[in-house]
């Protein structure tokens, strides 16, 4: 056994990328000199050595099962040497070095219900989350909520029509694994009551001092209950964050009423022209209403038209809604302003308007 | 082979429309895999109930390994029988995302035998996801990946699976190696990724340009966002193009110019590059006529982070330009430093970032040894609670100080 464990070979790492680059970008590695969309989803890439390389991109839906990986495979095989990669935001692209290989592969991909888009001024595929698929801290399903705004959303991934870029992505908890805080538009489930603590599970599942420092606010403290070790929830400083519910099982928060979703604006990651930015709150609470979200749908094309009507040429939407003001957002897209809209976490006196620069 | 299909009429739905369908995938990997039937089953009870049925908590993981396998379990065991343990496996991507058609297929096959059917292509690290399988089949699976030279990636407080942007394989705008950049750190860390033993997780991502197509900036600890150090390069010839093309060069680039520093008068295109921001837009519109300087390198940034625990953060400059050449010694002599002290004094669950904001960013440079220098903040502070250093008269210095 003990030879077993010597012999095992751990940490070997990931194969090389080498092995998997087509020969015309090993050819062009680092030469690249420009590159144009010659039509959406589809864009050449122009070496200084005069070689070119086309790509397209399709959206892939992210929970793939094996079956369309073997077709994703064949169509490589057919079409570029069996060369494909994937994006940051879940597309499938293929190299194609044969410029007449690109009408036939992307008629397939339509054939097969994989739109080709998401380049340039366009929404480019939702990056988000497992949801009710796959994680236990879901206050909303991540797949379902992108398929439905998706289904809605089609034309502005395969055309190029919008002012700017507009990037979406969802995050089915406060956890956000699709880190999604720096979205034009954000999609976030939330909870929206405490946890209820399981006493008897508690003592069982539970190492207490962490879950007591897992809270922002300290609404977690140490208690004793029937003569065991348990905590409290001091109700009134919960946030609903589900902090405590990740480091202690016993703690869930899910809550089919309560649980839903909010709407978050204007974030942006790229330095062009204005710095990052966070989103920030447009829509404290929609309901999730499966299979079709409906009202997450609406509110989300909303928001993508309002801003496309109105925003100037590369402008993303956090920078519109910096020239024009949030009273005049607020107004233009016809949401609600409520107290929840109002920071009132650290640094919230940040946010406070703090100048008579306002618009009437 | 013989296991029912669930009737699914809510997740039907969801077959409908012109996004491709997940409800399809599952579907499609229910035929073969009674695991993707019984998760179809779950989450058909979900969509009508608008409540998650899945457990998290138990350590599942293959020998040798602390990391890259998520333990999750149903809440329906006793309905759902064959999804009771539905575990994760990250499995670390090739840099870039890029594969063959040969290597893809290998990884279906392993799938094929010992998982649902079901991937993420890919998960938010970077990882490519096996979504779903039992704790006996993780020993299999790994012995049969580690035949096609594929590893386990990082989960838990650990260094998360690195990613980069496709970088110098395919965009102009690279100015460094991404790719080189993101395989180097893996395999030298690869103790630190497979044995968790960090007081949280630490990510590294990898942008070619400030455009930034990995999120950095907002995703990851340690933040390498490729930059330069000279003059934007220019054709004046492809400007005039682009201007007789119908482009407004003054409306479209010089105008959203954040520095101010661009002019064009009809002939000529000029930039005051010792106040350009580099932040890409010029270069973004007119591709052919501008490209970044020569004397490339990277910004080095730290500590940006979702909300849990504090709060929110993004990534602030810790190292304004570095060469970014192999064996990127001095980022790693750094990246050490970091890691010793943010062990011994980081909290439970507390990213670097947080801890920062914690101890201070003025006591961090400090500790780690980097000077302070007004590239790493926005603005000076704007209150005097200042926390001053004694001051000595000049020959009334510290012992240290008289024997030098």
């Amino acid at each position: 056994m003990a030879d077993a464990v010597v012999q095992r070979r751990t940490d070997y790492g990931p194969p090389h990328y080498s092995k998997f680059l087509p020969p015309i970008i090993k050819e062009n590695y680092g030469k690249w000199k420009y590159h144009e969309i010659v039509r959406p989803g589809v864009m050449v890439h122009v070496s200084e050595s005069g070689a070119q390389l086309f790509t397209v991109r399709a959206s892939s839906g992210r929970l793939i099962s094996i079956g369309k990986i073997r077709k994703y495979a064949d169509l490589a095989d057919k079409y570029c040497g069996g060369y494909l990669r994937f994006t940051s935001r879940h597309n499938i692209e293929f190299l194609l070095s044969k410029k007449e290989n690109v009408d036939p592969l992307v008629k397939e991909l339509e054939a097969m219900g994989h739109p080709v888009g998401g380049i340039g001024n366009a929404i480019s595929a939702i990056v988000h989350t497992q949801g009710w698929v796959h994680c236990h801290s879901a206050a909303t399903d991540a797949s379902g909520v992108v398929k439905c705004v998706m289904d809605d959303l089609i034309e502005y991934f395969t055309e190029t029509k919008l002012p700017g870029k507009l990037r979406i992505a969802l995050a089915c908890c406060l956890n956000m694994c699709g880190a999604v805080h720096c979205s034009d538009i954000a999609i976030l489930g939330i909870h929206r009551r405490p946890p209820r603590v399981d006493h008897t599970r508690v003592v069982k599942m539970c190492e207490i001092p962490n879950v007591s420092a897992s809270c922002p606010t300290a609404a977690i403290r140490p208690v004793t209950v029937d003569g065991h070790p348990s905590v409290e929830v001091l109700e009134e400083r919960c946030m609903y964050c589900a902090n405590c519910y990740t480091v202690c099982p016993a703690m869930p928060l899910n809550d089919p009423l309560n649980d839903g979703v909010s709407i978050w604006v204007g974030g942006k990651v790229s330095n062009a022209r204005h710095e990052p930015m966070f989103s920030k709150l447009a829509i404290p609470f929609l309901p999730n209403n499966p299979p079709r979200w409906p009202e997450v749908t609406d509110a989300v094309r909303n928001l993508v038209e309002v801003w496309a009507k109105n925003a100037r040429k590369y402008e993303r939407m956090g920078e519109w809604i910096e020239r024009i003001g949030w009273p005049k957002f607020f107004k233009m897209t016809g949401l609600e302003f409520r107290k929840e809209h109002i920071d009132d976490f650290k640094h919230a006196g940040l946010t406070y308007k703090r100048s008579t620069h306002l618009t009437f | 082979m013989a296991h029912n299909i669930p009737k699914t009429p809510l997740l039907d739905e969801l077959e409908k429309g012109k996004w491709p369908s997940f409800v399809r995938e599952i579907k499609d990997a229910a035929k073969k895999s009674p695991m993707s039937a019984d998760l179809l089953g779950q989450l058909e009870r979900s969509y009508r109930e608008k409540i998650g049925h899945w457990k998290h908590g138990g350590i599942v993981g293959v020998m040798g390994y602390g990391g890259g396998v998520i333990g999750r379990y149903s809440d329906l065991p006793e309905e759902f029988p064959n999804i009771s343990a539905f575990h994760t496996m990250r499995i670390n991507q090739p840099a870039g995302w890029y594969y063959t058609s040969q290597a893809l297929r290998q990884i279906c096959d392993i799938w094929e035998v010992h998982g649902s059917g079901l991937t993420n292509l890919h998960g938010s690290t970077g990882d490519l996801i096996l979504l779903g399988t039992t704790t006996d089949n993780l020993e299999p699976i790994f012995s049969k990946l580690n035949a096609i030279d594929f590893d386990i990636g990082g989960s838990g407080s650990d260094m998360r699976t690195p990613s980069c942007c496709c970088g110098m394989s395919r965009c102009e705008w690279a100015c460094y190696d991404t790719m080189a950049a993101c395989h180097d750190f893996t395999m030298s860390f690869q103790d630190e990724m497979h044995r968790p033993a960090f007081p949280y997780k630490f990510k590294f991502k990898f942008s070619g340009c400030p455009n930034d197509c990995v999120a950095s900036i907002a995703r990851a600890d340690m933040s390498v966002i490729g930059t330069w150090r000279d003059s934007i390069q220019m054709d004046q010839n492809a400007v005039r193009e682009y201007a007789a093309k119908g482009m407004d060069i003054n409306g479209d680039v010089v105008n959203n110019c954040p520095a101010k520093c661009m002019s064009w008068d009809g002939k000529e295109l000029k930039i005051a590059n010792e106040y350009c921001r580099r932040c890409m837009h010029c270069i973004n519109a007119m591709p052919k006529a501008l490209r970044p300087g020569k004397d490339r390198g990277a910004t080095i940034l730290i500590g940006s982070k979702a909300p849990i625990v504090e709060g929110a953060l993004l990534s602030s400059v810790l190292i304004p330009f570095v060469k970014m050449e192999p064996p990127y010694t001095e980022i790693k002599e750094v990246v050490a430093k970091i890691w010793d002290l943010w062990s011994d004094e980081g909290k439970n669950r507390e990213r670097i970032g947080e801890f920062i904001q914690r101890m201070g960013l003025g006591n961090f440079l400090e500790e780690i040894g980097i000077e302070p220098i007004p590239e790493m903040v926005s603005a000076p502070r704007d209150n005097p609670y200042v926390f001053y250093e004694e001051y000595f008269e000049e020959g009334d210095e510290t012992e240290e100080e008289e024997e030098k």
